[in-house]
């Protein structure tokens, strides 16, 4: 963690080499290996040492942290204070941090409760095109003053500007969590079981889909007092209708969890994408998926597809345009970051042209 | 622009009935929720179709006449204050629910659709529409999206913006856009997440796509009185320390509560100096333990009085109270103006003591009716129009309430918007780069500052 004046120095060095510069990515940990240049005129804005926990008051459910934090660090803190990140970010065993979490738009398993990193961005502090520090939205969970950059910033890929400092909001950490994993004979099936658990009242955390060659298992997972879990477990084993299930709990179910927020099923050798889905979107999909021999898993009640992709990313690229899905290329070969549909394309290009006129961040 | 040839344009879009020119007809639409703002439209032109929009706006730009659009009116920020210079597009009538998806858990609307409704419409497929501002029955989607309200349960469940999934536009130069879609992820920049609670600066909503969420099984609400604001205040505080992550957590001061009671027969006890309103809702059996441990802390806050809503009509009483509290501090005095500062929660305490110690330096009485949980004021400064300075000087001390929350390190306005009324407070809590930046911005989505002008940016 810098010093504070350290942090100024550092800022004003950045903001120098932005008003020098005609090509620039910001780069945080590196974790997200399809997210970086392939061109070799772009200067690499290296932030990862714009780190640190700046204001952190656990009865707040806020905290501000510089872009270049490590989620490790930040899940650390929050932790000791029984409070967490509830949209579970990916990759924290890679090193991701929090500016690079915002900039690619990820989230995780819980997702499905409560939101995505979307949802919980208060506010920004970037630098622009103009080597220029801009402040957006707030520190505090509630606040409609002024454009929403903050969201804007979500997904951005680095191209509108460099993320210096965030802030967010946080929830408790559920005391206790429990899973129910249920085999069903076929994708259609599990699918149905998603929707259905997807309109009764329960308090799901997670619900993922693991497609697989004799059907699908669905991992739905619980999280509260433990005391409750006996009775929600009976009710939801009567609704999901599935002969073969398990329970995990304790730290199977916790590294299974871990597991699937690192993406320890794909194969490293493949590329890993992430696909804006809906439950009615994914037998197509899957279909596709399954000729091509990719691994799969389906995220967020259906909502969210992982999928690593054995082959050319181009054949991906082409199939999603097929089906109008977007997507973005997580892990892999850099230069083919977003794939598929490109929805509000020239509204994109009216807010970066507003935002970069220059041109200065490379667009992934 | 002459009055004439802008009048033969919009005819040529509007049977006379749709087109309102006559001020007997204007009148209604010269003002929203804040009465204290008042301006006579050009003509109101009532929309009947997305594609009368389209046309509507595409000639806006085209003669740079500023347009104005509206809903129910219910802007407590002046954000639907008609332009002098410009046509307001009603779009009331623009009240379809195109499809709701119970599988998909989604529906899409037009933008005059009530917020209400879309919770009906959705309720027997046991799903709901989450945000819900006090002015929810009336209250449409578009204004909702274009100006980002919250309501009660925005700590657990967030703002307008985070149930918007989708949207189609017109932006001011008549350019027709689909941002987002039907799933909670996307891939690229967030621009629904831009475009949701830019104030109408950025074109007018037409089909907005929202997400649903099934009902709570359980709701489980709390009253409780103290002899002092203060220790309402602190027990928030301890409820957010114990883990829980309520539904809603309210609070009212004696002259809020006088005046909901006397409007709503709520049940409040009227000796209070300070009333809380807990609510968690969930599934049945968590909710139930859940709110063993609330109570515990309520009955160690120094509560004087307990009560809890005995079922669903009582829990519906103790909301209609908490809900109706802006109108109801209407029976005490002529006019009022309501303020929507964001404080962190840690300092509630001091913010109220200190919007106490200025009405009392401005003798002015003040009601105070705030969303606890997300430390979001609505102080409602009370005085009568009628007395020579009286307005400024409510407006000046609600001023100073909002650079107080400034300077706590909190937000101007937590859901009511910038609108008319704020506008000069937006550089208190942005700097010039900041500003900047914003600025251009709106001049690249509508170069020619048509869209509900002169909102959001200082004059």
């Amino acid at each position: 963690m810098l010093t504070e004046s350290a942090t100024a120095s550092r800022l004003s060095e950045i903001q120098e080499i932005v008003r020098a510069s005609s090509r620039l990515l910001p780069r945080g940990a590196g974790s997200k290996t399809a997210m970086q240049a392939a061109q070799a005129d772009v200067t690499l804005l290296e932030v990862a040492d714009l780190s640190g926990m700046l204001e952190y008051q656990a009865e707040e459910f806020t905290f501000t942290a510089l872009a270049g934090t490590p989620l490790a660090d930040i899940e650390r803190r929050l932790a000791e204070n029984g409070q967490y990140l509830p949209f579970d970010p990916p990759l924290v065993g890679r090193g991701a941090t929090l500016g690079g979490t915002v900039a690619a738009g990820l989230s995780g398993p819980g997702r499905y409760r409560y939101g995505g990193v979307r949802d919980f961005i208060l506010g920004v502090q970037f630098v622009d095109g103009r080597g220029e520090l801009v402040r957006a939205g707030g520190k505090v969970v509630k606040n409609a003053a002024g454009f929403d950059l903050p969201k804007l910033m979500v997904g951005s890929l680095g191209g509108l500007g460099l993320m210096v400092e965030l802030a967010f909001k946080v929830f408790p950490r559920p005391p206790a969590y429990t899973t129910l994993r249920c085999e069903y004979a076929s994708l259609g099936e599990a699918l149905e079981a998603v929707t259905r658990l997807g309109r009764l009242p329960l308090e799901i955390m997670a619900l993922e889909l693991e497609p697989s060659p004799s059907g699908a298992a669905l991992y739905v997972r619980l999280g509260g007092i433990p005391e409750g879990f006996a009775h929600r477990l009976d009710r939801l084993r009567l609704i999901l209708e599935s002969g073969n299930q398990t329970q995990m709990d304790g730290q199977t179910e916790l590294q299974f969890w871990n597991a699937q927020r690192e993406f320890a099923w794909a194969d490293v050798a493949w590329a890993l994408v992430k696909i804006a889905v809906t439950p009615r979107n994914v037998p197509a999909l899957d279909e596709r998926l399954a000729t091509h021999r990719a691994a799969r898993r389906y995220s967020a009640g259906a909502n969210l597809a992982w999928v690593a992709w054995p082959g050319a990313l181009g054949t991906l690229d082409h199939i999603l345009k097929e089906i109008r899905l977007p997507a973005l290329t997580v892990l892999g070969p850099s230069g083919q970051a977003r794939l598929g549909r490109q929805v509000g394309a020239t509204f994109e290009a009216r807010v970066r042209q507003a935002l970069d006129p220059a041109g200065k961040w490379l667009v992934l | 622009m002459d009055d004439s040839s802008l009048l033969t344009a919009l005819a040529q879009i509007y049977p006379p009935e749709r087109l309102l020119t006559s001020p007997a007809q204007l009148a209604p639409y010269e003002s929203d929720a804040l009465t204290s703002f008042r301006a006579r439209p050009k003509a109101v032109v009532i929309a009947a179709s997305q594609a009368e929009v389209i046309q509507t706006v595409r000639m806006c730009h085209q003669l740079e006449v500023p347009f104005v659009a509206r809903g129910s009116g219910t802007s407590l920020s002046g954000g639907s204050l008609p332009c002098p210079e410009g046509i307001v597009i009603a779009l009331n009538r623009l009240n379809r629910i195109l499809r709701l998806d119970p599988d998909e858990r989604l529906a899409v609307v037009e933008p005059g659709v009530v917020n209400l409704e879309v919770s009906r419409a959705a309720a027997p497929y046991g799903l709901y529409y989450a945000p819900d501002p006090s002015s929810q029955p009336v209250c449409t989607i578009g204004g909702n999206l274009a100006f980002n309200s919250g309501g009660a349960h925005c700590l657990k469940y967030g703002m307008t913006s985070n149930h918007v999934l989708g949207l189609k536009a017109v932006l001011p130069d008549g350019e027709v856009v689909e941002l987002g879609g039907e799933s909670l992820e996307s891939a690229g920049p967030d621009l629904v997440g831009l475009f949701v609670g830019s104030e109408g600066l950025f074109g007018i909503a037409l089909e907005v796509t929202l997400r649903l969420l099934p009902k709570p099984e359980a709701c489980k609400t709390v009253l409780a009185a103290y002899r002092s604001l203060g220790e309402a205040g602190q027990t928030v505080s301890q409820i957010v320390a114990c883990g829980l992550l309520p539904g809603a957590i309210e609070i009212m001061d004696n002259l809020a509560i006088q005046a909901a009671e006397a409007a709503v027969q709520a049940g409040y006890p009227l000796d209070a100096q300070g009333l809380l309103v807990v609510e968690l809702d969930g599934e049945a059996a968590t909710v139930e333990a859940e709110f063993e441990k609330l109570l515990a802390v309520i009955r160690a806050s120094g509560a004087y009085d307990v009560r809890v809503a005995r079922d669903e009509a009582d829990r519906q009483r103790i909301w209609k109270g908490r809900k109706s509290a802006f109108s109801a501090v209407g029976r005490l005095s002529p006019d009022y103006i309501v303020q929507d500062g964001v404080v962190p929660r840690g300092r509630l305490g001091e913010a109220l003591l200190e919007i106490q110690r200025l009405s009392a330096a401005y003798d002015l009485r003040v009601a105070n009716v705030f969303h606890a949980g997300d430390g979001n004021l609505h102080p409602l400064i009370l005085f009568d129009g009628r007395q020579a300075g009286a307005l400024e000087r409510a407006e000046q001390l609600a001023g100073e309430i909002l650079r107080m929350c400034v300077c706590f390190g909190g937000s101007i306005t937590g859901e009511h918007g910038i609108g008319m009324e704020k506008r000069s407070f937006l550089p208190v809590m942005f700097a010039e780069a900041d500003l900047d930046v914003m600025h251009i911005l709106h001049r690249a989505i509508d170069p020619r500052q048509i869209a509900n002008r002169g909102k959001m940016f200082p004059a």
